[in-house]
């Protein structure tokens, strides 16, 4: 198949980038398998998410290490999710999804909360906070991720992304 | 599975085997509620065994720490035994692998009580 080229348009227009993506293979393209779930505020749910994602993981061909962490991370997440963001209402839900392309598993949780400054969070590492009972969940997150962004929801709510690379697997 | 304690006396040191998941909810709820009891019975020397725990999050971090602190405050002692490499690598991240006093041999954690 081919398309006439239209002369007006320059060597740096659209045009050659949609011609390409109209000649692009189905197999060549990063097409993300999702899984998504609408989760209830309950420390079951954070069970069910770290498992779906633990399994996901897996099938994805993270090794044992990078697996551990993954589900580390979403399990800090979605305690987060449901105790801090909806506070166990049981009005409110959890949406969790997991997605996965040739290089990048990413995990999408978000609360129906209030919403938190996450840059006021303390320095659990700081000498001052290390007998403190809490405040690691966030940092554990960060430590095992490659990416991990957070968003502020309208009308409600925040919702966290935790990127992992999927490196030469 | 959750959390399952043992507690066993080895002289005058209480040493409480722990095995499965210490995590938000029963897990480390059940591990406070243990280290508190034996305060409140005026025991001093605390060791928790940690061979079989195969998972702890932060919350179950969290609960180590305060039960840490809750022991010290009170002017006894408590040292954590055979950490599996989850633990041993979750703490280290967290620097509080220097906090604890750490064994991987009982007789020699139960020696090391003063």
């Amino acid at each position: 198949m081919t398309f006439a080229t239209p002369v007006i348009y320059s060597d740096d227009s659209l045009w050659p980038r949609i011609l390409a993506v109209l000649c692009m293979r189905e197999d060549a393209r990063q097409t993300p398998e999702t899984v998504e779930r609408f989760l209830d505020s309950t420390l079951e749910s954070v069970d069910g998410a770290e498992e779906l994602a633990v399994g996901a993981a897996q099938g994805a061909g993270f090794d044992d290490d990078d697996v551990m962490k993954i589900g580390m991370a979403v399990r800090e997440s979605m305690v987060n999710a449901v105790v801090h963001g909806n506070r166990y209402n049981s009005n409110k839900k959890v949406r969790f999804s997991v997605a996965s392309t040739r290089e990048r598993f990413t995990v999408r949780i978000a609360d129906e909360g209030d919403g938190f400054d996450f840059s006021r969070l303390p320095d659990p590492l700081a000498r001052e906070n290390l007998t403190r009972a809490s405040g690691r969940g966030i940092f554990l997150v960060r430590s095992f991720m490659d990416e991990f962004q957070v968003r502020r929801l309208e009308p409600a709510g925040t919702e966290v992304t935790l990127v992992k690379y999927l490196a030469s697997k | 599975m959750s959390v399952k304690l043992n507690t066993r006396q080895i002289g005058d040191v209480n040493v409480v085997d722990v095995a499965g998941r210490i995590t938000l909810g029963e897990g480390s709820s059940a591990l406070r509620d243990s280290v508190r009891e034996m305060v409140s019975k005026g025991q001093k020397k605390i060791l928790l065994n940690l061979g079989e725990v195969s998972y702890i999050d932060s919350s179950g971090i969290g609960e180590l720490v305060s039960a840490f602190t809750t022991v010290t405050n009170g002017g006894g002692q408590l040292k954590l035994l055979n950490l599996t490499k989850r633990v041993k690598d979750l703490l280290q991240i967290t620097k509080l692998y220097t906090v604890f006093d750490v064994h991987d041999s009982e007789v020699t954690a139960i020696r090391s009580f003063v």
